[in-house]
């Protein structure tokens, strides 16, 4: 009795304990590959697998160093998030990219005091852009601020420079990601004059009907989504049905992607998206991911999701990494990086055209360089548009810089609170 | 052989009404104790703490707190979410507005406003019971949650709606924030949960307790033998409401460090605590503690074979443990309906006589 108690107490404690380190470099990938935001968590992640095992097969790794990404999954949930975060903390990360803004905002605190980076691209807290308040979290290249900038930026465009008296709506997932543009884009609402009205919609956004039949009495102009995960098709299809055009209504660029026109059919046709990175498979890149990872049959994944826009998004995150390992890798001299090596990579970071085009992936991001202020990016995005009879995402305008009077002045603000809340001294004085 | 009371003669009123009357069960008790207090802080890093142990112990602060409510007073609460985000919230606000005050006060306080807050949402359960106070608390969870995500002064008007702890120290060693030491945060939650527990525990031994359980097992003998229901009713929800608002205020400060009211404190922690002390054994301490236990630790434990034993797909290894949690809460509740502790009893009872069962 008691013996079989202690083997089981034994196997319980082993079962508890994290797995052990190995000597190569290590990436996290907080994924979720189940519940209701596995519509964008596989995506993301295959694409960021993929790249990785690209860079493995063909090159070696990065410098001669393998990379191995540690997949752990969070289902979008924080306290699981948190878990994961402890759990691959022993095998010495390099950088954690947690794709979920409340998981981000979780993990800014501890690992600052753990000494490794955290890289939300597009997505986390937008303050952190401030490198001299957060010196281990990175947003390149672009943040929510910025989306909201650019969709405002592009309202512009097609009114001739006026949205004075327009009205436009925010749907948005009623939570720390949905929350983050309503600043911005109350202050763009003081500056061009249109009036704004918010649409929350509790996750994990199935049950969207009220919010709907309210933008059908108001009848706004343009409508904003900031959902993610099956709150995105909802979105789509309620719009759908109380027939508003598809054109006024343009969503971040989470809420882009295959996965939430297509449920929808035919009635998405001319949903509008933000982008940050290039669609489609037209790049040299693809001959490669073919030749050393579909073809093996290593890509991670059922393979469903080879070329679609998160998978694209997952493998500019991915790409972003490993050239900031190989930046790190130059300025030290060594090959087998640490945490804090791969925060002096990121925080000098110069992606050019020509790397772009260097690595198989022309004009599929836009070239920006971080420094130790800027922890943010240059915060450029496209429009793009869904045609639903071809099934494509095209961009239909050129490159939109936002707002950065608006955002820095916002950012600045943002940042002082948080240095002030936590005690927190500035640097890159 | 064990748990024998053979030999043990009690001399004394206060030896024969002790929590553990039997010498081999107050052993084993102290035993733990010792090794919680003692030998744990040793050993913990951050995994075990952040993950596994710190969990274990808030949830069950919390498991407690509804069981003193459902378990011993008998009225079934789902507003248990919403309690813990008026602990964490009223936590947070205390910090902030107030930051020299220790963090031991601030979180007894957030017990005390939460108590205040549940004895209020406690007043229809003089008028209703069973499911249709279960449906008024869960109109408590939901606009308790809704209040938090929509006011901004809760949050201090953060652009996100997330509330973030600052750092706080209790003897110059912090216990809040990410600069906190594993053992430092394991034992702040460790010495509420003794004292807590060990608080709920006589208090169901005593008068309290007594009139609560009366009023459980049938509320109109309870009143026509004496027992006050309003009193007794609102006390639980007072007591009940205290200790799931430290465990609210734990939640945020100690364990998580930021949250958001909406993910945080959904309808999903209310049956998450609902289900602790279901599995576990509904009017029981030990039964709160088990349930926590079982309930935290069991999906970390089936992760970590699927994934790190047995070098499964993670989102696989999510999938099976899911079903397989589920299928272990069936098969413990078929195997013994009264929960985990009702078995540990019979356990006892058998060691009670073993070798020799007639």
């Amino acid at each position: 009795m008691k013996c079989a108690r202690l083997t089981v107490f034994a196997a319980l404690f082993a079962a508890l304990t994290a797995p052990a380190a190995m000597a190569e470099l290590v990436l996290p990938w907080l994924s979720y590959r189940t519940g209701p935001y596995s519509p964008g968590g596989i995506p993301t992640g295959d694409g960021f697998a993929d790249y990785l095992t690209l860079i493995n097969e063909r090159d070696g790794g990065v410098g001669g160093e393998l990379i191995r990404v540690v997949q752990c999954e969070t289902g979008y949930n924080t306290a699981r998030g948190v878990e994961c975060y402890e759990q691959t903390k022993g095998e010495n990360p390099l950088v954690y990219q947690p794709l979920s803004t409340g998981i981000t905002y979780q993990l800014i605190p501890k690992a600052t005091a753990d000494k490794i980076p955290v890289h939300s691209m597009g997505y986390g807290r937008t303050a952190a852009a401030d490198g001299t308040v957060f010196e281990y979290v990175f947003n390149y290249p672009a943040n929510y601020w910025d989306g909201a900038s650019i969709a405002v930026n592009h309202m512009l465009d097609l009114n001739d420079g006026s949205i004075e008296g327009k009205k436009i709506a925010l749907v948005y997932h009623n939570s720390a990601y949905g929350k983050e543009p309503i600043r911005t884009l109350e202050e763009l609402s003081k500056k061009h004059g249109y009036s704004l009205s918010l649409y929350p919609v509790d996750a994990p956004g199935q049950e969207q009907k009220s919010q709907w039949l309210d933008i059908r009495r108001e009848q706004p102009d343009y409508v904003l989504l900031w959902g993610w995960g099956v709150m995105n098709a909802t979105a789509i299809t309620e719009a759908a049905n109380i027939r508003f055009p598809m054109e006024n209504f343009i969503g971040i660029w989470w809420s882009g992607s295959e996965n939430d026109v297509l449920p929808v059919g035919e009635r998405a046709h001319g949903y509008k998206a933000l982008s940050l990175n290039g669609n489609g498979t037209d790049y040299p890149l693809y001959d490669d991911l073919k030749e050393y990872v579909y073809d093996p049959e290593k890509f991670s994944g059922d393979g469903s999701s080879i070329g679609t826009v998160l998978y694209n998004r997952g493998m500019y995150g991915a790409l972003l990494t490993a050239e900031a390992i190989r930046k790190a890798q130059e300025i030290h001299g060594v090959s087998n990086i640490t945490s804090v090596m791969m925060r002096d990579g990121m925080e000098n970071l110069v992606i050019t055209e020509e790397t772009m085009a260097g690595l198989g992936l022309p004009n599929f991001g836009p070239a920006f360089e971080v420094t130790c202020e800027n922890h943010g990016g240059p915060g450029i995005g496209w429009v793009s548009q869904w045609d639903a009879h071809a099934k494509e995402w095209n961009f239909i305008t050129d490159r939109i810089l936002p707002d950065k009077e608006v955002i820095n002045a916002l950012v600045a603000e943002a940042s002082a609170q948080y240095a002030e809340e936590q005690g927190i001294a500035r640097r890159c004085q | 052989m064990f748990y024998r009371e053979v030999g043990d003669y009690k001399t004394t009123y206060a030896d024969d009404s002790q929590t553990f009357p039997i010498r081999f069960d107050r052993l084993r008790y102290f035993f733990v104790l010792f090794v919680a207090i003692a030998i744990v802080p040793l050993w913990i890093d951050d995994y075990w703490s952040n993950a596994v142990l710190v969990p274990f112990l808030v949830w069950s602060v919390a498991a407690i707190g509804l069981n003193i409510l459902t378990g011993y007073c008998g009225q079934i609460s789902l507003g248990t979410g919403g309690f813990m985000a008026v602990g964490a919230f009223a936590c947070y606000k205390l910090m902030t507005q107030f930051p020299e005050l220790n963090i031991v006060f601030c979180i007894l306080a957030s017990g005390i406003v939460t108590s205040a807050v549940g004895i209020v949402f406690g007043l229809p359960s003089l008028r209703i019971k069973g499911f249709y106070l279960a449906v008024a608390t869960l109109a408590a969870q939901f606009f308790l949650v809704w209040l938090f995500n929509k006011v901004p002064w809760f949050y201090n008007y953060s652009f996100s709606g997330q509330i973030t702890a600052p750092e706080r120290t209790v003897f110059g060693l912090p216990v809040t924030g990410p600069n906190v030491e594993p053992w430092a945060q394991y034992l702040i939650c460790l010495a509420f949960v003794f004292v807590l527990a060990w608080g709920a525990r006589n208090l169901t031994r005593g008068a309290l307790g007594r009139k609560w359980m009366a009023i459980r097992d049938m509320d109109i003998a309870a009143e026509i033998i004496g027992v006050d229901p309003l009193r007794a009713k609102l006390s639980a929800f007072a007591i009940s409401s205290f200790y799931v608002g430290v465990a609210g205020a734990l939640y945020f400060a100690v364990y998580l460090g930021a949250v958001e009211a909406t993910e945080a404190f959904g309808i999903n922690q209310s049956f998450l605590v609902l289900f602790m002390i279901i599995i576990g054994g509904l009017g029981s301490i030990f039964g709160a503690l088990i349930g926590a236990a079982f309930m935290v630790l069991m999906p970390i434990v089936l992760k970590n074979i699927l994934t790190g034993g047995l070098n499964w797909e993670p989102s696989l290894a999510t999938h099976v443990e899911f079903m397989l949690v589920g299928c272990l809460i069936m098969v413990f509740l078929i195997a013994e309906p009264h929960g985990i502790s009702q078995l540990w009893n019979i356990a006892k009872q058998k060691l009670r006589l073993w070798p020799f069962p007639h």
